[in-house]
């Protein structure tokens, strides 16, 4: 999958529409004996491995799940404290599951009003006059590509730093979006998108896109 | 009219009566709710102002215009682009105020009324007024206040169709970023 997500961003810097292209990336499970050979912490409200790494698990990687069920920030799913039941030898051996965690919805409705800000950061540096906001965020992992209407509205796509074609498919999920949601009557205009056709749509814009097909007309 | 889309229905193949139809329905029963001329003029304003909003992004996704420098490439691109891709008119642009702030788009046919005639009781009827909101409200998108009215209505016994067209202001607030 090299198109990781979709962001739509409307006049306000709210986030009203947004979709995870990705696999979650490797996520590891083991079962531990007592003591624990990791060092744990609280971050974010979520326990993170803050030092030992081994079998894929990562510094950084969040607990997601003891003995397969999910937890919940800094809790178990029935309510205990993670930290204090992990130093508990009667607890264990215990299954637990380490992966990257992923950004809740919250983080990312931050997120995005953020990068709205900073998007106009672009035109205010600018030594010319006229330019335009930030089009694009590089970084070793993922290129963050953007595109602003002139109505205000902004379509964001993260994306492999070789994936070629994202300007065409930041145009075509202009065009989506214009289609899909907003001949939809009852979508009212700056709200999240809640629109069947508009997901099922993009997503195959973005199958097409991955494919490094052309949206030629009619497409 | 829109290029052909293999994932929504060959326009092409859309009769033109069937909207002119509609429209009518859309009047007439306006008409019949609202019992009063100027009411319904003012519907029909607010119902367009509702369509330009979104039309206006239809209009930008589709055409490769990219932002008017002044209101005269504004009503350049409303008359050759928007209205050739929307009603298949061109109307011609002219009056142009001293100032360049107003000018008038004259319509030599209007598919909305091919084959109406207002009868007496309704000569305040702007029948077509529906396109005034539309013009309205797709402006407003792009940070643009106007003023639109018909000044000229082949319906109610003019020779022709004229839409007058005011710039109040551009719209400060909320302006994207990097459109100073």
């Amino acid at each position: 999958m090299a198109i990781f997500s979709v962001y739509v961003v409307n006049k306000a810097g709210g986030l009203i529409y947004q979709f995870d292209n990705y696999v979650p990336r490797a996520e590891a499970e083991k079962t531990f004996s007592y003591p624990l050979d990791l060092v744990l912490k609280i971050h974010d409200e979520k326990v993170v491995v803050s030092f030992g790494q081994r079998d894929g698990i990562r510094v950084g990687h969040a607990l997601l799940s003891i003995n397969g069920v999910d937890v919940n920030g800094k809790f178990t799913a029935d309510g205990k404290e993670i930290i204090e039941y992990l130093k508990d030898s009667t607890n264990y051996p215990v299954s637990i599951r380490f992966g990257r965690a992923r950004l809740s919805s919250n983080e990312k409705l931050m997120l995005a009003s953020m990068f709205h800000s900073l998007f106009a950061i672009g035109s205010q540096l600018s030594p010319e006059v006229g330019s335009s906001g930030i089009e694009m965020l590089e970084t070793d992992m993922f290129k963050l590509h953007c595109f602003q209407t002139l109505t205000g509205i902004k379509f964001i796509v993260l994306a492999d730093p070789r994936q070629s074609g994202i300007d065409a498919l930041l145009r075509k999920i202009y065009e989506i979006y214009s289609d899909f949601a907003l001949k939809n009557p009852f979508y009212s205009l700056e709200m999240p998108i809640r629109c069947e056709l508009f997901d099922q749509n993009l997503k195959g814009a973005l199958e097409i896109a991955e494919k490094a097909g052309n949206f030629g007309p009619g497409s | 009219h829109l290029k052909d889309d293999q994932s929504t229905h060959d326009t092409s193949k859309l009769n033109l009566i069937l909207f002119t139809l509609t429209y009518g329905a859309l009047v007439t029963q306006l008409c019949k709710d609202y019992e009063n001329d100027e009411e319904v003029n003012k519907q029909l304003d607010k119902m367009g102002y509702n369509i330009g909003v979104r039309l206006i992004e239809d209009f930008l996704a589709r055409s490769s215009v990219g932002r008017c420098q002044d209101f005269r490439e504004t009503a350049d691109v409303i008359a050759k682009v928007a209205f050739k891709m929307y009603l298949g008119i061109t109307p011609s642009v002219t009056n142009w105020s001293p100032a360049g702030d107003e000018f008038s788009l004259i319509l030599e046919s209007n598919p909305l009324v091919d084959f109406v005639e207002l009868p007496d009781n309704h000569s305040t009827l702007v029948y077509s007024n529906l396109l005034c909101g539309v013009l309205r409200g797709a402006l407003e998108m792009v940070q643009m206040a106007v003023d639109v009215k018909f000044a000229q209505d082949s319906l109610r016994g003019d020779n022709v169709t004229e839409i007058r067209m005011k710039f109040i202001k551009r719209i400060e607030e909320n302006l994207p970023a990097g459109d100073e």
